[in-house]
């Protein structure tokens, strides 16, 4: 036994020194881990989620914004990031079908653990997502719904969309804004559109508008959404006469009565309003000519009154990355408020210090936001304190080429006074000369 | 607002649109109604004729019918082909009805995703000078990007109604129609013959597809906005007869163009289908059914 001792009194010291060793390894990791932790945090990006329309009827537009939004992550994380992390956007497909947006937000926010969501494009894809942000107190910055948040009124809700605190009855003023001021005013109106979320607004706010300016309404016809030939409704719309024709239409329906328009001589002191698509490159290089006089919204057009910090390089940038994904060359219409709409949730997040929804929706509302597509102020129900809606009315197109498009004078920007480029050519039929 | 004028207008729109229709029906009338192939895929063929006018039109400046023309026997080939496939996998083995139609989903999802991937999803026109102008005779107007497809979708029916009433092959797939073991015993080989006649229904597509595009813009997944409409045709015409589809398809246009023109738009398809089923409800086999 005593030969036992030098072993064991060299066992005791061995584990005491293990045991030292070991006290000492846990005490610097959780020393190091506690250093690290600020490190670790700073790693996780900031993750961004939405749906997109990427297939189906709206996935032209869809795509061209999902560029836009890919170009403002890209400057973002080329400068930082926001609060020192970087941004990652995490989106799925909605196929622009309202039916999948629930589903999409629900994976979003409780598989992705996505810290911001943003809409996707379109009135009728942003209203399924709506009950879910509003459970969840969720900011929504959103692109390009109308009247998205005219009943539920809530607090979260942002809109890049320059309709105005009246959505509905501010896009549509506009139009008839510009009617009224002509001589010889109008005073009859044909008003159209497809049955489905965003012309029902329309329509219904421009109906209200009706009896503000004083017309009389002798058409008012809604048609399916997948209506073939145009020609029927135009020549009804002709039979009665008007001296302005409203049409709420989407992409391929305002090509059809654009065309019907001219098959059946409509002729009437006013056209267009609220088409969706005459915006769009492939529209504007195959209607070409048959675009003249026609008095349509736009949000922003390559104007010397719409020259915004920024916008112009976003242009090149975007125009260089449609090219070879083969979406809108022009990038007009929907890409520069794509990129805003995270322009302003970023400069929230970062004007906060926070990723606290509350504290970013606060902010939104409190501060007027520097953008791409100029100062952005929201209103209290996340609309914009003021119309930006444009009228614009296309002038001296002589062809399909797309060159023209790029440039100023083709798209003539006629309402509102303060961003105006030239007056009206009024009657329509005038400019079609 | 009714008056002579908008009447003989609504009419002549609605016979146009028929015509249309009809271009457009009678690859199903055939696939579905002679050869019991529920070739629910059709729609996304005539998708396929849409595109290849499309960029026959941008790339050589071809116009949009001539190409339908000349992708005739290639969307023929197609055709003979995807019922060999047909017949190898599902109609040899008695499993053509359930299995059958979850292939032509399949196919229809296949081209409609290669359609997205060649083509992107942005809206395609075609540029024709005919296209936008119109044609005045008295007080009624008719649109040419709407003339050429009704005279196209008119003379592919005769020509289908004259082939298969005239030629040896024609009576060939009317009898395969009716009685495959029949046609067997009489030295024919059904399989042969319903690889023409499906080869022929998609064929046909090309050219409904020039049509579509030229009418207005398309996009790949439009295919599916289609399908009720030209089943109905072939239903309401009776299931295979070739000028029941005519009959039915210029039905269907002029209560859509009537409906439009004088009720409000909006009830036009409603009206369309509600005639299809009165239509079904007096003759259940359609109105040329056998």
């Amino acid at each position: 036994m005593r030969g036992d001792y030098p072993l064991n009194s060299t066992l005791r010291s061995s584990r005491r020194r293990l045991r030292a060793t070991v006290v000492c390894a846990l005490v610097a990791a959780l020393v190091l881990s506690a250093a690290w932790a600020p490190a670790a945090l700073a790693a996780d990006p900031i993750k961004i989620g939405f749906g997109m329309a990427l297939t189906g009827g709206l996935a032209a537009n869809g795509k061209a914004a999902l560029i836009a939004m890919q170009l403002w992550a890209e400057d973002v994380n080329k400068t930082g990031g926001l609060l020192g992390r970087k941004v990652e956007l995490v989106y799925y497909d909605d196929q622009t079908k309202g039916a999948t947006v629930p589903g999409i937000y629900t994976k979003l926010l409780d598989v992705d653990k996505v810290h911001f969501v943003v809409s996707g494009y379109g009135t009728n894809l942003i209203a399924p997502a709506m009950p879910i942000v509003m459970e969840r107190k969720l900011v929504f910055p959103a692109l390009f719904g109308l009247a998205n948040n005219e009943k539920a009124n809530y607090r979260g809700y942002f809109q890049i969309m320059p309709a105005g605190p009246r959505p509905a009855l501010d896009w549509t003023a506009t139009y008839l804004e510009v009617a009224t001021r002509q001589t010889p005013k109008p005073q009859t109106i044909a008003i159209v559109g497809a049955d489905a979320e965003y012309p029902h607004n329309a329509l219904a706010g421009i109906r209200e508008n009706i009896k503000k300016f004083g017309l009389k309404t002798v058409y008012d016809a809604t048609y399916p959404p997948n209506t073939v030939d145009f020609t029927p409704i135009a020549r009804a719309i002709k039979a009665t006469n008007p001296d302005v024709v409203f049409v709420a239409s989407y992409p391929p329906d305002s090509v059809g009565m654009v065309l019907a328009a001219h098959e059946v001589q409509l002729r009437p002191k006013m056209f267009g309003g609220g088409m969706v698509g005459l915006q769009f490159a492939a529209f504007l290089t195959k209607l070409g000519p048959k675009l003249n006089g026609i008095v349509n919204y736009d949000f922003w057009v390559p104007e010397p009154s719409l020259k915004f910090p920024g916008i112009e390089e976003f242009l090149k940038r975007y125009q260089a990355r449609a090219a070879k994904e083969g979406v809108d060359p022009l990038g007009h219409y929907l890409p520069p408020w794509a990129y805003a709409y995270l322009q302003v949730l970023g400069q929230a997040i970062e004007g906060t210090k926070s990723v606290d929804q509350q504290k970013v929706a606060e902010y939104l509302h409190a501060k007027e936001h520097d953008t791409i597509v100029g100062k952005v102020k929201f209103g209290g129900n996340g609309e914009w304190a003021t119309s930006r809606v444009l009228q614009v009315q296309f002038q001296g197109i002589d062809s399909g080429d797309v060159a023209q498009f790029h440039k100023p004078g083709k798209r003539v920007v006629v309402w509102p006074e303060q961003f105006k480029s030239g007056n009206v050519v009024y009657p329509y039929e005038k400019a079609l000369k | 607002m009714f008056s002579l004028e908008l009447l003989l207008n609504a009419l002549v729109a609605g016979i146009l649109l028929g015509g249309f229709y009809a271009a457009v029906s009678l690859g199903i009338s055939m696939a579905f109604g002679l050869l019991d192939v529920v070739n629910i895929a059709h729609p996304v063929f005539v998708m396929l004729g849409a595109y290849a006018a499309y960029i026959m039109n941008v790339r050589l400046g071809f116009d949009p019918i001539l190409t339908g023309v000349l992708f005739t026997p290639l969307f023929y080939g197609l055709g003979v082909l995807l019922y060999r496939v047909y017949y190898a996998s599902f109609e040899r083995k008695g499993a053509e009805s359930l299995r059958g139609l979850v292939f032509f989903f399949g196919v229809l999802f296949i081209v409609e995703v290669s359609l997205l991937l060649a083509f992107g999803v942005d809206y395609r026109l075609v540029e024709a000078p005919y296209i936008g102008e119109s044609l005045r005779i008295g007080s009624v107007g008719i649109a040419f990007r709407l003339l050429v497809p009704c005279v196209v979708g008119v003379a592919l029916t005769g020509a289908l109604y004259l082939f298969l009433s005239r030629t040896f092959y024609g009576r060939a797939i009317q009898a395969v129609a009716q009685d495959a073991f029949a046609l067997r015993l009489m030295g024919a080989n059904p399989f042969r013959v319903k690889g023409i006649a499906f080869g022929l229904a998609i064929a046909t597509a090309a050219l409904a597809g020039a049509l579509l595009i030229m009418i207005g813009p398309v996009e790949p997944a439009m295919n599916r906005e289609y399908i009720g409409r030209v089943f109905a045709v072939a239903v309401l015409g009776g299931m295979g007869s070739i000028g029941g589809t005519l009959v039915a398809a210029l039905i269907l246009g002029i209560a859509e163009s009537l409906t439009a023109t004088f009720s409000g738009p909006s009830w036009s398809v409603a009206v369309s289908f509600g005639v299809l089923l009165f239509a079904l409800a007096v003759r259940p086999a359609g109105l040329f059914g056998r």
